[in-house]
């Protein structure tokens, strides 16, 4: 224990305390503000009071722009999952000509086609399809944009999934349908588990989809709703804001925290969009 | 034995594309295109309201050309980029790297605890991000501001490049710290104790023999946040690029554009400068994941 070995040690943890301080510092609020008889912006131990609870359940929108986030993320969740199940399992299996040029050419487009860089078309396009103000609609275009990784990401899994199994199982008479509901995806679970969390996460973190696609305040999502809670007469509605930001974000972090306990947090390659 | 080779499922040709058909009309109707309607819609004077709204006109390359000479939209291209170089390329690289470094060695307490709240400040839904910045920048009675002994200090209005850099930074920091994890993980562990055997110090061990290992993995991450970090919309949420154009980066200039001004036409000559600024790095990321594998 020489003394420059002691400085070192002191110097690690008070750098690791600044950092985690950085993180954490930001995230206080969320656990004080909702409960605090007298919201602010600053940092403090809260007042207890349940009253902002109330007034946010009272609240015209907040739980409705909840449920709102619920199906938009449930359709758009199921149908990247679903499509990208099917899709994955046929593009692992039959080898069409030009296949690995249309994987290449589908993590490409998913990279560059973002959200933001196709906004106009998009909003141009359900605004044609009379689909503008349409949560199915919206969850249509979320789903489209999430499925060329979740493809990517599930083929990966499928590909592992030994072939034998799949042909002992046809041996038996089983339909090719059987086949990728019984054996393929049962393996594969925890790449489709992995497609469920992200698609969740990602569709219900997502705002500018929403925001150009749901202009009807009593059909947009929590993610909008939060921006419309700061408009409401010009400045923030701290009564509300907390609470609603909270009960928010914790489907997240419930997902976070079973992913983290059953998987370890070793999300593949390029996820997040 | 061939035909099972290429069908080892016993799916069939029509079954397959039925399987495929799905998800490709989806990515063709909300991916493909638009990315082609863009194209159109950039050459044209189309208005979300008024004469060109019900019949725009081709004016070939007239917005292109506005654009470059919009000092507004330059602007935009000079703070998305100090945007993507301050808070991915620097940010959210060199912290997420130093973190995965410093823990790599650290006990099991201390690690799962940093590595948790840095995750969670990256699971936590982008708008309530927002609003958690929101609150600590404050000038009324924000945590930096009394922090700093400064509480009438309104850091979003008079430092909101800074401001959504550092936001930036803390939002996206998970990633970069998750995949040097493993790529130190990769590391052969001899190469490190030749270094420690030699003398080297920490800073020589990471410059002369850590990077040079992980290039690929550098390379990959820098490219890939950048990328996220250029088509991110979640600086209009915090700043919504005020004050007066100070913080309009390019994806909240191309919403005020279209849904705002009602430009349609012009907007989408800026979006297709950001998809070609995209096609770009995604390029030169997939030529790096082809020599790596």
């Amino acid at each position: 224990m020489t003394p420059g070995w002691v400085v070192r040690r002191i110097g690690f943890y008070v750098l690791i305390a600044v950092v985690l301080a950085f993180f954490a510092v930001p995230m206080l609020w969320l656990a004080g503000a909702p409960f605090d008889a007298r919201p602010g912006f600053g940092l403090r131990l809260p007042e207890w009071t349940l009253s902002n609870v109330h007034a946010t359940f009272r609240h015209p929108f907040a739980v409705r722009s909840l449920v709102n986030s619920l199906v938009l993320c449930l359709v758009a969740t199921a149908v990247t999952t679903a499509f990208a199940a099917l899709a994955a399992y046929s593009l692992s299996r039959v080898r069409i000509p030009g296949r690995d040029v249309l994987l290449y050419a589908l993590l490409l487009l998913s990279s560059v086609v973002t959200g933001t860089a196709a906004m106009v078309p998009i909003f141009v396009l359900m605004l044609q399809l009379g689909l503008v103000d349409s949560r199915f609609g919206t969850a249509l275009v979320i789903a489209g944009g999430m499925l060329p990784a979740a493809i990517f990401i599930l083929k990966d899994f499928v590909d592992s999934v030994p072939r034998s199994y799949e042909e002992s199982a046809r041996v038996f008479g089983a339909s090719p349908r059987q086949v990728l509901g019984h054996v393929v995806l049962p393996i594969a679970r925890p790449g489709v588990a992995t497609i469920l969390v992200w698609s969740f996460v990602n569709a219900w973190g997502n705002f500018l989809l929403p925001f150009l696609l749901l202009r009807d305040v009593g059909k947009q999502p929590a993610a909008v709703l939060v921006r419309t809670l700061q408009d409401e007469g010009g400045s923030a509605n701290l009564t509300v804001i907390p609470v609603f930001s909270l009960l928010y974000s914790i489907p997240v972090v419930v997902l976070y925290l079973v992913v983290n306990k059953r998987y370890g947090f070793r999300f593949h390659g390029g996820i997040k969009s | 034995m061939r035909a099972a080779d290429r069908d080892s499922a016993g799916l069939g040709t029509a079954r397959a594309i039925a399987f495929v058909a799905p998800a490709l009309l989806l990515i063709g109707l909300f991916l493909v295109f638009p990315a082609l309607w863009t194209l159109y819609i950039g050459i044209t004077d189309y208005q979300l309201t008024g004469p060109s709204a019900a019949a725009p006109s081709v004016v070939g390359l007239e917005n292109f050309t506005t654009a470059l000479a919009d000092p507004l939209f330059t602007n935009s291209l000079w703070l998305t980029a100090l945007f993507v170089l301050g808070s991915a390329v620097i940010g959210q690289n060199a912290l997420g790297f130093a973190l995965a470094w410093l823990l790599r060695r650290a006990r099991l307490g201390p690690r799962r605890t940093v590595e948790g709240v840095v995750l969670l400040a990256w699971i936590l839904p982008g708008p309530v991000v927002a609003y958690l910045w929101f609150a600590v920048l404050s000038r009324d009675g924000g945590t930096l501001g009394l922090l700093l002994g400064q509480p009438g200090t309104a850091w979003l209005v008079e430092y909101p490049m800074v401001s959504l850099i550092v936001f930036n930074t803390w939002r996206g920091t998970a990633f970069s710290m998750l995949l040097y994890t493993s790529a130190l993980a990769a590391v052969p562990p001899s190469h490190l104790e030749t270094a420690r055997l030699a003398g080297a110090s920490g800073r020589q061990t990471v410059r002369d023999v850590v990077l040079p290992h992980i290039r690929g993995h550098v390379l990959t991450n820098t490219l890939l946040i950048s990328l996220w970090t250029a088509n991110d919309f979640t600086p209009f949420l915090l700043t919504a690029g005020g004050p007066n154009h100070r913080s309009e980066v390019l994806p909240v200039l191309i919403y005020r554009q279209a849904l705002e001004s009602g430009q349609l036409g012009y907007a989408s000559a800026m979006s297709l400068l950001l998809l070609v600024g995209n096609l770009v790095v995604a390029l030169v990321y997939l030529r790096l994941l082809r020599r790596r594998s």
